[in-house]
C-alpha cells in the first residue's frame, strides 16, 4: 500500500461511522419518513438493509407476519447531531424502537460480492486470498471470477483492498446488519 | 311468513369517515370541495356536523387550527385531491411547529390511477411527510374506522400535531362494511404522563437552593392547563414568570410575579431576569433561538431544568441539568410539594426594579401609534376576549401591551411565523367559543393573504373583530432594513393596497376607519359592541419600530431598548 492511495468512501466514514437498528411497522413509506429525518440534518446514509422481523409480540401487541421490518442503517456524522436523529426516528409513529449500538458490544456481519478479471497467471493467488478470508468463489468464467466474502465489515474493506490491484470490475456490498448481545434488544 | 326484511343499505366509505367524525365529537368541518372529495361531501348532507365552506383551503386550515388552539379539541379540515390538498401545506406546518391537534382529510385520485398523473393528482403523502405528525393513505376501505380512530388519538395525545388521511375517490364512493374501531394499538407509540420521580425530586432540591430563579413557560403550559400549578410553584418560591409567545395565558400576565413575554421582543425586565438568574425551568417550552439569541452566552452559569411531553426537546438546543419527561401540569404538581421556600426576596426587589427602570414604551407624539391603539384595546375588554394575530410588528405590539390572563385566549403563528394566520384562525376560535369575541389583529400585509375569509365571516356569522393595524409596510422587514440594511427597502413598500373600511363593505361587513388618536376608544367600544363580525382599519404611523429588541443571534444582553445612534451591524442568527 501507498501513503497516497485514495481513501474509499467505506474508508472514509469508518471514521466515525454509527449503526442504528429500527423495528418499524412494514408499511410503503416508512422507508421515506426514515431518510427525512437524516437528509432534513444533512446526514447521508452509508448503507441501509430492511428485512421482515421475527413475528414477536411487541408490549402485549401480537404481530401478525409480516407486520414489522428491521431495519439496520449506517450513517456518518458528529454524534450529538446523532442523539437527535435517533430521538426523531423514534417519534415517528410507524417506528416501534431506534437503538444506536454505536459503541456497543454487538454482532455485526455484512456479505460482499466482486467481479474480479482474472488472468489465468493470478488466478492462483486470488483463490489463496479468498481461501485466507474464507471467502467462497460463487462463479467461474473464462476470464472472471466472482467471490463471495461475509463477515465484519472491516473483513470486506481489508478483502477488497487486497483484490484491488488484480482488477475489481463488480463490487456489490449488503450493508450492515447487526445484532445486540446477550438478552439486550437490538 | 313473515314480509321480507328491507335489506341493510352498506354505508359508502364517505359515509363511515362521516359517521366516524360524528363519534369523535367533530362539530364543524372547515372544508373546500372538489372531485376527488365528493363522496366525502354527499356523506355531510345528512350529518349534523356543520361544513363551513371557505374560500382558500389554507384558510381551513388556519381555522381548525384556530378551533383547536382556543378549545383544545382537534379541528377537522376536508379538502379535495392535488391543489386542494397542496394549498393545506402551509396549515399544516403552522400547526405542526406549534403542535396543534388538527384532522386534514384530502381526497384523493382512485387508487388504480395513483401515480400515473391523472386529474388532479399528487402525491399528497408525499408532499406533506415534513409537516405532519403521521399521516394515511387509505388503500382499504375495510380500514376506514382504525385510521380515523388513530389519527384522532394520534394527533391530540402526547405532543399534539397535525394527521393527513389522503382518501382516494373509489374507496370513500365504494362500500364499507367494517365495524367502528374504539381501541388503538399502536406498538412504541408512549404517551408520557407522570414524570419519573428522581428527576423530579433532583430538580426540587435545584429549585429549593436557587436564590434567583425563573419560570419560562411555553404553548406546552397552555395545552396541559398547568397554568394555575405554575403560579402556585411560583408564589411558593418566589419566582418570577416568562412566558414565550405562545405561552402567553398559560399563567395569568397580570400577577405580580409575572414579567411577560421574553425573547427577540420581550419586555426589557423579562430578558434582563432571564440574563440575570440563576436557574431557569423551562415548562413546555423548547428554547427557541427568538428566545435564548446567542447560545454561548444564553444562561451561561445558570442551572437548566426542561420540562417536556416530547423527550426530543431534550438537549435539542440547551442540555439540561434535569430534564423530565411528562405533562407540564402533572410534573408541576409533583413538584410542587418537593419544592421548599427559597429565599429569592432581594431578586423579586431586583427584578421589580427593573420592571419600573425599563418598562415598555412608545413614542406618544407624530400620529396614531399601533401600540397606542393596541393598549387601549387591552384596557377596552380585550382581555376578555380571544385574541388572534398575524405575523410581523402588530404581533409583537400585540403580544407586549394586550396582556392575556385566560388559558387559550392568545393564538399566533409562533414557530412558522405565517402571515395569513390571524384573520382565519379567528373564525375558528368564534366557532369554538360561542358568547366570546375573538379579535383579530391583523397587519395590512398578513390580512390581504387570506382576506377572503371575509365572506366565510359574514356567512357564519361568527362574532369576529378584524383590527388592521395599517402602515401601508410590511412593517418588520421595513425595521430590519431601517437597522441593519442602511434603509435601503426592498420589497417593503405595500404600495396599491385596497380601501380596506370599502373592501369589508363589499361583503357587507360593517368597518370603521380611525386616523386619529382621539377616536381610537369610540371606534373599539363601536366594534366591540357590534354583533358579528366588523372591521376596524387603523391607519397608523408608517415608519414605526419594535422594542425592545435582540438583533437574531445576538446574546441577551445585547438588547436595544430605542434606535441605536450608531449603525449595526447585519444580524447573524436564524432569519
Amino acid at each position: 500500500m501507498t501513503a497516497a492511495a485514495p481513501a474509499t468512501p467505506a474508508a472514509l466514514a469508518a471514521t466515525a461511522l454509527h449503526t442504528i437498528s429500527l423495528l418499524v411497522r412494514n408499511k410503503p413509506g416508512v422507508l421515506v419518513r426514515v431518510a427525512l429525518v437524516f437528509s432534513r440534518r444533512g446526514f447521508n446514509i452509508e448503507s441501509l438493509v430492511v428485512s421482515p422481523a421475527f413475528d414477536a409480540e411487541i408490549d402485549g401487541y401480537k404481530s401478525a407476519p409480516g407486520e414489522f421490518s428491521r431495519m439496520t442503517i449506517t450513517c456518518s456524522g458528529d454524534p450529538e447531531n446523532l442523539e437527535q436523529i435517533v430521538k426523531q426516528i423514534e417519534k415517528l409513529i410507524d417506528v416501534v424502537h431506534a437503538v444506536d449500538h454505536t459503541g456497543q458490544a454487538a454482532i455485526e456481519c455484512e456479505i460482499a460480492l466482486l467481479k474480479i478479471k482474472v488472468s489465468l497467471k493470478d488466478r492462483t493467488e486470488i483463490l489463496q486470498i479468498a481461501e485466507n478470508y474464507k471467502a467462497k468463489v460463487v462463479d467461474y468464467g473464462q476470464n472472471s471470477l466472482i467471490a463471495r466474502c461475509a463477515g465484519e465489515s472491516d473483513k470486506l474493506d481489508a478483502f477488497i483492498a487486497l483484490l484491488k490491484p488484480y482488477g475489481i470490475s463488480e463490487l456489490v456490498r449488503s450493508g450492515k446488519i447487526l445484532m445486540a448481545r446477550g438478552l439486550a434488544a437490538t | 311468513m313473515s314480509a321480507p326484511q328491507p335489506s341493510v343499505k352498506t354505508m359508502t366509505g364517505g359515509e363511515m369517515v362521516i359517521r366516524c367524525l360524528e363519534r369523535e365529537g367533530v362539530e364543524y368541518v372547515y372544508g373546500y370541495s372538489g372531485g376527488a372529495a365528493m363522496p366525502i361531501f354527499d356523506a355531510l348532507v345528512d350529518s349534523k356536523i356543520k361544513l363551513v365552506l371557505v374560500r382558500h383551503e389554507q384558510g381551513a386550515t388556519h381555522m381548525a387550527d384556530g378551533y383547536a388552539r382556543s378549545s383544545g379539541r382537534p379541528g377537522v379540515v376536508l379538502v379535495t385531491s392535488g391543489p386542494g390538498a397542496t394549498n393545506c401545506v402551509t396549515g399544516l406546518l403552522t400547526a405542526l411547529m406549534d403542535s396543534v391537534p388538527m384532522i386534514v382529510l384530502t381526497g384523493q385520485t382512485i387508487t388504480s390511477m395513483l401515480g400515473k398523473d391523472a386529474f388532479q393528482e399528487a402525491d399528497v403523502t408525499g408532499i406533506t411527510y415534513p409537516v405532519v405528525k403521521h399521516s394515511y393513505l387509505v388503500k382499504n376501505a375495510a380500514d376506514i374506522p382504525r385510521v380515523m380512530k388513530e389519527a384522532f388519538h394520534i394527533a391530540t395525545t402526547g405532543r399534539p400535531g397535525p394527521v393527513l388521511i389522503d382518501l382516494p375517490k373509489d374507496i370513500t364512493q365504494g362500500p364499507c362494511s367494517a365495524p367502528f374501531v374504539d381501541q388503538v394499538s399502536i406498538p412504541g407509540y408512549k404517551i408520557p404522563g407522570r414524570a419519573d420521580m428522581a428527576g423530579v425530586k433532583q430538580a426540587a432540591a435545584y429549585l429549593s437552593k436557587a436564590r434567583k430563579p425563573v419560570l419560562y413557560v411555553g404553548h406546552g403550559a397552555v395545552m396541559s392547563g398547568a397554568g394555575e400549578a405554575i403560579l402556585r410553584l411560583a408564589e411558593k418560591m418566589g419566582a418570577p414568570i416568562v412566558n414565550t409567545l405562545l405561552g402567553k395565558g398559560a399563567c395569568r400576565e397580570d400577577h405580580p410575579l409575572h414579567l411577560g413575554m421574553l425573547g427577540m421582543h420581550g419586555t426589557a425586565y423579562a430578558n434582563k431576569a432571564v440574563d440575570g438568574c440563576d436557574l431557569i425551568m423551562a415548562i413546555g417550552a423548547r428554547w427557541d433561538d427568538r428566545i435564548t439569541g446567542k447560545l454561548s452566552e444564553f444562561c451561561k452559569d445558570a442551572i437548566k431544568l426542561h420540562i417536556d411531553v416530547d423527550r426530543a426537546e431534550f438537549s435539542k438546543i440547551v442540555k439540561p441539568h434535569v430534564s423530565m419527561l411528562g405533562d407540564a401540569k402533572l410534573v408541576i404538581e409533583d413538584l410542587l410539594p418537593l419544592v421548599t421556600k427559597a429565599d429569592t426576596a432581594d431578586w423579586v426587589k431586583e427584578v421589580g426594579a427593573w420592571r419600573k427602570a425599563f418598562p415598555l414604551k412608545y413614542p406618544k407624539k407624530g400620529g396614531l401609534r399601533a401600540q397606542y391603539v393596541l393598549d387601549r384595546l387591552d384596557k377596552l375588554g380585550g382581555r376578555d376576549c380571544i385574541i388572534t394575530t398575524d405575523v410581523g410588528q402588530h404581533q409583537m405590539w400585540a403580544a407586549q401591551f394586550c396582556l392575556t390572563t385566560k388559558n387559550r385566549h392568545w393564538l399566533s403563528s409562533g414557530g412558522a411565523g405565517t402571515m395569513g394566520f390571524g384573520f382565519p384562525s379567528a373564525i375558528g376560535a368564534a366557532m369554538a367559543n360561542p358568547g366570546k369575541k375573538a379579535w383579530c389583529v391583523v397587519g395590512d400585509g398578513g390580512f390581504q393573504m387570506t382576506l377572503c375569509e371575509l365572506a366565510t365571516a359574514m356567512l357564519q356569522k361568527v362574532d369576529v373583530k378584524i383590527l388592521v393595524i395599517n402602515n401601508s409596510y410590511l412593517g418588520m422587514i421595513r425595521q430590519w432594513q431601517e437597522l441593519f440594511f442602511d434603509n435601503r427597502l426592498s420589497g417593503a413598500d405595500l404600495e396599491g393596497n385596497p380601501d380596506f373600511v370599502k373592501l369589508a363593505e363589499a361583503y357587507g361587513m360593517k368597518a370603521w376607519r380611525v386616523k386619529r388618536t382621539g377616536d381610537v376608544d369610540k371606534v373599539l367600544k363601536k366594534a366591540m359592541e357590534h354583533k358579528g363580525p366588523c372591521l376596524v382599519e387603523a391607519e397608523v404611523v408608517k415608519e414605526d419600530n419594535v422594542f425592545p429588541m435582540i438583533p437574531a443571534g445576538a446574546a441577551l444582553s445585547g438588547m436595544i431598548i430605542e434606535k441605536p445612534k450608531t449603525k449595526m451591524e447585519k444580524p447573524t442568527g436564524s432569519t
